[in-house]
């Protein structure tokens, strides 16, 4: 058995382990590969950043759970410091789905560590689960004191200055959506096509692909896609003097450059490969 | 090297290396981490949709409320208790009718505006007008778009055999889908191993303290 034959009849736990040490390794001794700005995060930052001194808030929506939090949680996080440094207003909400409410709260103790200053219920409120998916994105264009009644933390919200001067998406300048799942889509249906709300959208790399056309339409004001998104936004903040805590989304992508090579390196041998073997075959 | 001192973080990396071993064969932790997982995922959402819903949107205004309209609650509950009737084979049938208002309402509501969001607008994008064209990159950006997006909709079209002119536009809508789904197997690839990376610095910053 020839060289090819071994290496396309490879046990695939060899190749989990090469991915393995291919991640490893440049957590170990990061490489300081540049994070290059691309126009959808940059316009997205833009867009949050001219809010600032608005009368308007940023309404950022926590729609994934733990299964893609490496990719999703620093975006939050990234956003929300944005936020807090440029005193921007923030309604976290906790997402449509239960599972979800976890994610928005484990941000905000992360981002709120640098900002000692920001004070609950004027700078940011913490919305938590209702029921009613897609309702209650139809249900925030009439009034937010009526469809959650009270925050995460059982105030009422008709008592927090935020809240009472925010109850709807007249008063939003940007919801902020982070999913992985096909939600933004329906952010965009309910909160900008029948209300005229702008949407920015934080997805998995594996959904970006797909969010891509409602970019193009502007029905996406900016978007940050993967790891990469976030250690775009991350760098962006980095850039502008806001402090950024542990780059999470930074630190991966060194790996993630070194995987994607491994990657590619594989798929380029694994068709030499075959074509050799095919060939040989055939003249046999 | 800074090793966690706090338990739930070695659970949770105990946890992580038993879904992981996975990768080498299935065994008893897997399963062990697996099922332990999908408990936990279905009653913590459960206990966050009981004090969260049930306990403020329900109970509270029935209990303790005073106003006259809370009584209105009282159709949704019984509504929604008629799904329970799936467990009885003799009143299985009362599930249409919780069915049918969730498939109504939820019809209503969401046609007209995903039409819209993902027909229209989306259409809209494609028409080649003066302002798409503004600049020489941007118009051949669209132009390429805008035939992708007309021969890959002619792939799409079985009434007529891919013959002649429309057997070219189909052909060339292959290369444009297969663009695309080179483009989301770059994306998949780089999701996951996204995954692995943020468990990774997991298990090297929060537990061993290896990584700052």
């Amino acid at each position: 058995m020839g060289f090819w034959d071994r290496f396309l009849k490879i046990d695939r736990r060899w190749v989990f382990l090469v991915v393995w040490i291919a991640v490893v390794i440049p957590l170990l001794k990061p490489l300081g590969l540049p994070t290059h700005i691309t126009p959808p995060v940059k316009k997205l930052y833009d867009y949050i950043d001219r809010m600032e001194g608005e009368d308007k808030a940023v309404f950022l929506s926590f729609d994934f759970d733990p299964s893609t939090m490496p990719e999703l949680l620093p975006m939050g996080v990234a956003i929300i410091r944005h936020c807090f440094a440029k005193k921007i207003p923030i309604i976290v909400y906790g997402g449509l789905y239960p599972q979800f409410v976890g994610m928005a709260k484990m941000a905000i103790d992360m981002a709120k560590t640098d900002f000692p200053d920001i004070v609950y219920g004027k700078d940011y409120v913490f919305l938590g689960y209702v029921p009613g998916l897609s309702l209650v994105i139809l249900s925030i264009g009439e009034s937010i004191q009526g469809t959650f009644g009270n925050d995460y933390f059982g105030n009422r919200l008709d008592t927090l200055p935020l809240t009472m001067h925010v109850d709807n998406y007249e008063k939003i300048g940007i919801v902020v959506d982070l999913s992985g799942s096909s939600i933004p889509a329906s952010w965009v249906a309910y909160a900008y096509q029948r209300y005229g709300c702008r949407i920015g959208c934080g997805t998995t790399a594996v959904s970006a692909a797909q969010y891509y056309p409602y970019l193009q339409t502007g029905q996406f004001v900016g978007m940050l896609g993967g790891l990469k998104g976030a250690a775009e936004y991350e760098e962006l903040l980095e850039r502008n003097g806001i402090p950024t805590g542990r780059r999470t989304a930074t630190i991966g992508m060194d790996a993630q450059s070194v995987v994607h090579l491994l990657i590619i390196l594989l798929i380029i041998l694994g068709n030499i490969g075959y074509f050799y073997v095919r060939r040989r075959e055939r003249r046999a | 090297m800074h090793i966690s001192t706090n338990p739930w973080v070695w659970i949770a990396a105990i946890l992580t290396l038993a879904i992981y071993s996975f990768l080498y064969k299935d065994n008893p932790f897997y399963k062990f981490a697996e099922h332990l997982f999908m408990g936990l995922s279905i009653g913590y959402g459960a206990v966050v949709l009981w004090y969260n819903s049930i306990i403020p949107r329900l109970w509270n205004p029935l209990a303790h409320g005073t106003s006259p309209s809370r009584f209105y609650l009282l159709i949704p509950i019984a509504i929604g208790l008629l799904s329970f009737g799936i467990f009885s084979k003799k009143y299985s049938w009362l599930i249409k009718y919780p069915l049918a208002f969730s498939v109504g309402a939820y019809a209503g509501f969401s046609i007209p505006v995903t039409f819209e969001a993902s027909i229209f607008e989306q259409i809209s994008g494609t028409i080649l007008t003066k302002q798409m064209m503004a600049t020489p990159w941007l118009a051949i950006s669209n132009l390429i778009m805008f035939v992708g997006v007309i021969t890959t909709i002619t792939y799409f079209y079985f009434s007529k055999h891919h013959k002649g002119l429309l057997g070219k536009s189909a052909r060339t809508g292959i290369v444009f889908l297969m663009l695309a789904f080179g483009a989301s197997f770059g994306y998949t690839v780089m999701a996951r191993i996204s995954l692995l990376i943020g468990r990774m610095q997991f298990l090297l910053h929060d537990w061993l303290g290896i990584i700052k």
